[in-house]
C-alpha cells in the first residue's frame, strides 16, 4: 500500500506503521464469526471454508512472499489429513494433538523436499513440487491397508475438543474450532511476514541474485519458510479430517494443488487475506453454481480467473486495497 | 602488509572467446583504483569472476590474504567483498528504508528471526536510516523502488552494498546512465566513503577517473594492458591508440 506518508515521521516508526493492525482486518474478523449468528445452515461450508482459507494462506507464505511457485502443495496437506487420520483410526482421536500430529508429519516430510526445493526456481520448481505430490499421492494409493486405498480411511472418531465440545451434525463445534484454529495461524503468519525474516523472503521474491551479492542466506530462508509452510498445510488437512472424519485421495490430488493455487490468484497472492478471501469466493461460487448447473461451474470460474487476472493483477484483495487507497486520499 | 584484494593468474573463456587471460593485480587497503577499457573488453566479467558469481577456469583470488578462489558469493560477501550492478539489480517492490534494512539485518544475523517484527530492530533501521542519509536518498526512502529517479536508484545500488559493511568495494560503473553533470556529485559521495574502504570502479568517464583513481588498470580484450598512475596512463601512446583515441563513451 502506498500511503501518503509524512516525510517527518521516523524510520522505525515508518515501519511500526506498516505492520499495525488495520480496522478493515478488525471487520473482517468480526465478519467471520456472522455466519454463527445469521447462517447457521451454511456453517459446514464456512467451516470448510476456513480450512481451505488456511491452507491457502500456507501456500500465499511461499509464492506470495518468497516467490516459490508449487503445484503441488496438496502433498502436504493430504500428508496432515492422512496422518491425523490413521492416528485417529488406531485409538488417538484427541484432536488437538491430532493438529499437531498431522503438522508435524507434513512439516518433515517439508524440511526434506525443502533441501531440494531451495536449489530451484521457475518452471523446474513447478515440475519439482508436482512430481512430490505424484510421488505421495501414488504412494498413498498404493498402501491400502494403511490409508484404505481409493475407497479412503474409514473409522476416523474424532474426540470432544478439550474433553468438552463434541463434534455435532450441524458443524458448529468445526466451525468455531475451524475459526479459532485458522485464526491463530493467521496471527503466526502475519507475524512472520512482518519480521525481518518476511522481509527477506520479498527480497528473495523480488531479486534473488541481489540478495546473494548482499550475502543473503536465501537457501535457509526458503527451507525455513517451506518447512513451515508444510506444517500449517497439514494442520489445515488434519483440522479437515478431524471434522469431517474421513480422509480421501482427493486431498492429495493435483486437482486440489490446482484449487488452491486458483483461490489463492483469485484472492490476491502476497497480500496475507488473499488466501482467505479467495477460498471463501470461490467455495461460496461453487456451492452456488453447482446447484443451479454443475457442468459449467468451471467455465464460470475460468471466466473469472481470467478477468482477475487481466483486470486485478494483485487479485481481489489487491483490488480492494487500492480502491481504499483511493477512497482514504480523496477523503484526507 | 597484505593487500586487501589480490588476483593471480585468473584465466576465463568463453567458449574461443578469452574474457580474462592471465590476469594479475594488487589492491592495497583504501585504495582508489579505477578498471577502464573499451566495452566488450571484460570488466564485467572481471567483477563476476572476483565475487564468485562466475568461476575462473583457473588463476587464484585472495581477500585479505585469504584464498576465496572457490568461495561462494554470498560468503565472500561476508567476508567484506562486496559489489554494485552495471544495470540496476534491486528490489523493485520494496521502498528504499526496507531494502537497506535488509542488508543490514542479514549481515547482523537477525533475518532468521521469524517471531519479532520488523520494528523491534531498531539498531538495524537507523543503521540503514544512516546510510540512506549518506548517500543523500533518505528524503525518498518511503518509495517503493521502482517509483525513484533513475539516479536516486544508482545510488541505492551503493547503499546496499554498503549496508554489508564491505572491506573491499567493487563498483560497475556505479555512474552508468547518469548525466554528466550529476555523475561528479555521485564520485564526490563515493570518495567521501571511509578511507580503509578499498574501491575498485569501472568507469568510462575520463575525467572523472583521473579525478578520483590513485591508480588505473586498462583492460583489452581480456587481458591487462597497463597499469600505472593517472598521470602514467593519461601519457601512454597505446592507452591513446586503444582507448582514449577512439572514445566513443560520454
Ligand atoms: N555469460 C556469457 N557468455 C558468453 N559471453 C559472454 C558472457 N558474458 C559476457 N560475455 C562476453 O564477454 C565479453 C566481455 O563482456 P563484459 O560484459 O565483461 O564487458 P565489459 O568490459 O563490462 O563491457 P561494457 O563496457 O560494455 O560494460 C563480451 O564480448 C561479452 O559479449
Ligand atoms: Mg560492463
Amino acid at each position: 500500500m502506498s500511503l501518503a506518508t509524512p516525510a517527518d515521521i521516523g524510520p522505525t516508526e515508518f515501519l511500526a506503521a506498516r505492520a499495525r493492525w488495520r480496522p478493515v482486518e478488525i471487520v473482517f474478523w468480526l465478519a467471520a464469526i456472522t455466519p454463527y449468528f445469521i447462517a447457521a445452515d451454511y456453517l459446514q461450508l464456512a467451516g470448510q471454508i476456513l480450512i481451505t482459507g488456511l491452507f491457502a494462506l500456507s501456500l500465499d507464505l511461499i509464492l506470495g512472499y518468497a516467490g516459490i511457485v508449487s503445484l503441488g502443495h496438496a502433498a502436504f496437506f493430504g500428508l496432515g489429513a492422512y496422518a491425523t487420520g490413521i492416528a485417529s483410526k488406531h485409538g488417538w482421536g484427541e484432536p488437538l494433538t491430532g493438529l499437531l500430529i498431522g503438522g508435524l508429519v507434513a512439516g518433515v516430510v517439508g524440511f526434506g523436499a525443502s533441501f531440494i526445493v531451495a536449489r530451484f526456481r521457475g518452471l523446474a520448481l513447478i515440475m519439482i513440487t508436482l512430481g512430490l505430490d505424484q510421488i505421495v499421492a501414488e504412494a498413498a494409493n498404493s498402501m491400502g491397508w494403511l490409508t484404505g486405498g481409493a475407497d479412503g480411511l474409514q473409522g476416523v472418531k474424532t474426540w470432544p475438543i478439550l474433553g468438552l465440545f463434541r463434534f455435532d451434525l450441524y458443524g458448529v463445534t468445526a466451525y468455531w474450532y475451524a475459526l479459532i484454529v485458522t485464526f491463530l495461524f493467521f496471527l503466526l503468519v502475519r507475524r512472520m511476514v512482518n519480521s525481518p525474516f518476511g522481509l527477506s523472503l520479498q527480497g528473495i521474491r523480488e531479486n534473488s541474485t541481489r540478495m546473494l551479492a548482499i550475502g543473503a542466506r536465501n537457501h535457509a530462508h526458503v527451507r525455513t519458510v517451506f518447512t513451515i509452510a508444510a506444517f500449517i498445510a497439514g494442520v489445515a488437512g488434519a483440522l479437515l479430517t478431524e471434522t469431517t472424519e474421513t480422509v480421501s485421495l482427493e486431498t492429495l490430488s493435483f486437482q486440489r494443488s490446482a484449487d488452491v493455487l486458483v483461490m489463492l490468484i483469485l484472492g490476491g497472492v502476497g497480500q496475507l487475506y488473499g488466501g482467505l478471501v479467495g477460498a471463501l469466493i470461490y467455495m461460496v461460487a461453487r456451492d452456488q453454481f453447482s446447484d443451479i448447473n454443475p457442468q459449467y461451474w468451471y467455465f464460470w470460474i475460468g471466466l473469472l480467473l481470467v478477468a482477475v487476472v487481466v483486470f486485478l493483477p494483485n487479485g481481489i484483495v489487491g483490488g480492494v486495497k487500492k480502491l481504499g487507497g483511493l477512497l482514504g486520499r480523496r477523503g484526507t | 602488509m597484505t593487500a586487501a584484494l589480490s588476483a593471480k593468474g585468473i584465466n576465463k573463456r568463453f567458449g574461443s572467446l578469452v574474457v580474462a587471460g592471465d590476469i594479475s593485480f594488487e589492491l592495497p587497503v583504501g585504495e582508489r583504483c579505477a578498471l577502464i577499457g573499451p566495452n566488450g573488453a571484460g570488466k564485467t566479467t572481471l567483477i563476476n569472476l572476483l565475487t564468485g558469481m562466475i568461476e575462473p577456469d583457473g588463476g587464484e583470488i585472495r581477500l585479505g590474504g585469504e584464498d576465496v578462489t572457490r568461495m561462494p558469493p554470498q560468503q565472500r560477501v561476508r567476508r567484506g567483498l562486496v559489489r554494485t550492478f552495471q544495470i540496476n539489480s534491486l528490489f523493485p517492490r520494496l521502498n528504499p528504508l526496507e531494502a537497506v534494512t535488509l542488508a543490514v539485518c542479514e549481515r547482523r544475523g537477525e533475518s532468521r528471526d521469524f517471531l519479532s517484527r520488523l520494528a523491534t530492530k531498531r539498531e538495524a533501521i537507523e543503521e540503514a536510516h544512516d546510510i540512506l542519509k549518506s548517500l543523500r536518498i533518505a528524503h525518498v526512502c518511503y518509495r517503493e523502488t521502482r517509483e525513484l529517479a533513475y539516479g536516486q536508484q544508482r545510488l541505492l545500488e551503493i547503499a546496499l552494498a554498503l549496508a554489508t559493511k564491505p572491506k573491499v568495494l567493487l563498483l560497475d560503473e556505479p555512474a552508468a546512465g547518469v548525466p554528466k553533470e550529476d555523475s561528479g556529485e555521485l564520485f564526490t559521495v563515493i570518495d567521501g566513503l571511509s578511507r580503509e574502504l578499498t574501491i575498485f570502479f569501472i568507469e568510462h568517464d575520463m575525467d572523472v577517473v583521473f579525478r578520483f583513481a590513485s591508480r588505473i588498470l586498462v583492460l583489452v580484450g581480456g587481458r591487462l594492458l597497463l597499469e600505472g598512475t593517472p598521470a602514467e596512463i593519461a601519457a601512454d601512446e597505446r592507452v591513446r591508440e586503444v582507448y582514449l583515441g577512439k572514445a566513443g563513451h560520454g
